[in-house]
């Protein structure tokens, strides 16, 4: 069986992949990073919360044009993951504004980015229009 | 004049646009001499200079200093994003306020010619092994992969997120905004472009970022602003020509972001810009209704919408609103961007933050020739540096 890893450390894979924020246990605050310390109210202390795996699109751009190597057109977008915000490309969706819409209800997908030299499969993840 | 009051003594940009026989110090320079010169005054007054410049290196102000004048004051290098130019300004005000000095020079200076896309593909190889890296753990760029970091796609987020949440917007208003700017440039020659667009030009145009075409984005150029900064003490005792051309600071505010939901996801350039307003018309003792015109920092065209709201020139969620109306055309209830703005005067990253005060100040000193905005007495300035840091100044007319 092929070992993976996540993209990023908060990408939790497994039978149902979802996304894990660092929350301050004071305030409530979540964060996707390495924390230092809370940014809203300086606490300390955080613990591992799960984020809502469906939500809507609060903002969208279609990238056109992007730094060499990045494919484009695709779609970025600012998801609200039930109050937790979330940054992410929307995949399996035709990248045009005909397709994409403020407000479309999403739900997180998950996909292989590839295989290194030594067989780890790295997986990405994405919102993907609900059916 | 009030002792404690600041003041505009001097200022001037350059013309913006592609400088290649000259460097950063030779435009930095010619700024801050030409500020001097414009305030009547010698390097020998300044008694503090602070300077900005992001791309060319971390000590301009001694690089002019080498080039106008090593008088041995003390040089403040400031970095704040597209807000550097402000900052610089903003220190030259802190050091009169504090009485550490009756002058003081501020200069931003930029070369951008040919710049290309601003930000993005910040991690650039791709490692042969999956290894976790950096403050995500990430295995690969992230850029493009998890959102962009381009400037064309976060300010089309910002201009989108208030559309889902006021409604209201659309492709076409977005370029609309553009079309305004880039017809007011066309009386500016100052500006690094003075072409007029039709609206389908503009939507027709190289798409960048949507909804942003490349004439909705910021251009990228070359050039250089300064400002001499004085006590109000120190005016009084100068001639009445001085005091006459003197513009008053009314206000000299700088924020930051502060922590709200989703402000690390996507940069949150409302609140900050915001509260900046909200102290600086405070400090000014004025309202957005006493404003004749407004220089706002339209690094594309889905930025100005959301600034009419938080520089609240319109009812909250009303910007649309406000843009339909025409008030922020140049002959409108509260012109905006007479001077074309970022997307055709164009945007030296360093020196806009002190370009728009110009702009401001030649209004209200009835020296802005084909684009006078008339009778002009109360102008506001502002800058957003992402990362984040606002800026925002208010400048009164002298009673002189």
């Amino acid at each position: 069986m092929t070992t993976q890893i996540p993209l990023v450390d908060y990408l939790v894979l497994g039978d149902k992949p979802h996304l894990v924020a660092n929350e301050c246990t004071s305030c409530g605050a979540r964060f996707f990073d390495r924390r230092n310390a809370c940014a809203g109210c300086g606490g300390r202390d955080f613990i591992k919360a799960a984020v809502q795996t469906e939500g809507e699109v609060r903002a969208f751009t279609i990238v056109s044009f992007a730094a060499p190597g990045i494919p484009v057109p695709f779609v970025a977008a600012v998801v609200d993951c039930e109050g937790t915000s979330v940054r992410a490309n929307l995949v399996n969706v035709t990248p045009d504004p005909e397709h994409v819409t403020l407000g479309m209800k999403v739900r997180l997908a998950t996909y292989p980015m590839g295989t290194d030299e030594a067989g780890t499969e790295a997986v990405g993840f994405g919102f993907e229009p609900l059916p | 004049m009030s002792s404690d009051d600041l003041w505009i003594l001097g200022i001037h940009m350059t013309k913006f646009g592609k400088h290649p026989d000259k460097d950063i110090v030779d435009l930095a320079s010619e700024a801050a001499l030409g500020a001097l010169e414009d305030g009547g005054v010698t390097m020998r007054q300044m008694g503090i200079l602070a300077a900005g410049n992001l791309l060319g290196g971390n000590h301009v102000g001694q690089m002019v200093q080498k080039q106008i004048g090593q008088t041995g004051i003390p040089v403040y290098n400031v970095a704040n994003a597209c807000a550097t130019g402000a900052t610089a300004l903003r220190v030259a005000c802190m050091a009169v306020k504090a009485g550490e000095t009756d002058m003081a020079l501020a200069v931003g200076v930029e070369k951008l010619s040919g710049a290309g896309l601003l930000a993005g593909g910040s991690r650039k190889s791709e490692s042969p092994n999956w290894t976790p890296e950096g403050r995500y753990g990430a295995v690969a760029p992230i850029d493009g992969r998890i959102g962009t970091e381009t400037m064309p796609g976060v300010f089309a987020q910002v201009g989108m997120e208030y559309g889902h949440r006021y409604g209201g917007t659309s492709f076409e208003l977005f370029a609309r905004i553009a079309e305004k700017n880039h017809a007011h440039s066309t009386l500016n020659p100052m500006a690094a472009y003075q072409k007029r667009f039709t609206l389908e030009e503009i939507m027709n145009d190289v798409m960048i970022s949507y909804p942003n075409t490349r004439p909705m984005c910021s251009a990228n150029c070359d050039g250089a602003a300064a400002a001499v900064v004085v006590s109000g003490a120190k005016l009084a005792t100068l001639p009445l020509e001085q005091r006459r051309r003197a513009v008053k600071i009314a206000a000299s505010v700088l924020t930051t972001d502060p922590w709200e939901e989703g402000c690390q996801v996507i940069p949150n350039v409302n609140t900050l810009t915001r509260n900046a307003a909200t102290q600086a018309y405070e400090a000014a003792g004025i309202g957005p209704g006493d404003l004749d015109l407004v220089e706002l920092h339209d690094c594309f065209a889905t930025a100005e919408l959301v600034h009419y709201d938080n520089l609240m020139l319109c009812e909250t969620g009303g910007a649309v609103d406000f843009f339909e109306s025409g008030a922020s055309w140049r002959d409108g209830g509260t012109p905006v961007n007479v001077s074309g703005g970022l997307e055709s005067k164009g945007h030296p990253i360093a020196a806009t933050g002190i370009a728009n005060i110009w702009e401001i100040a030649t209004h209200l000193r009835g020296e802005a020739g084909d684009r006078q905005i008339e009778g002009a007495r109360v102008g506001l300035a502002h800058v957003i540096g992402l990362g984040s840091a606002c800026g925002v100044h208010i400048l009164e007319r002298s009673a002189a």
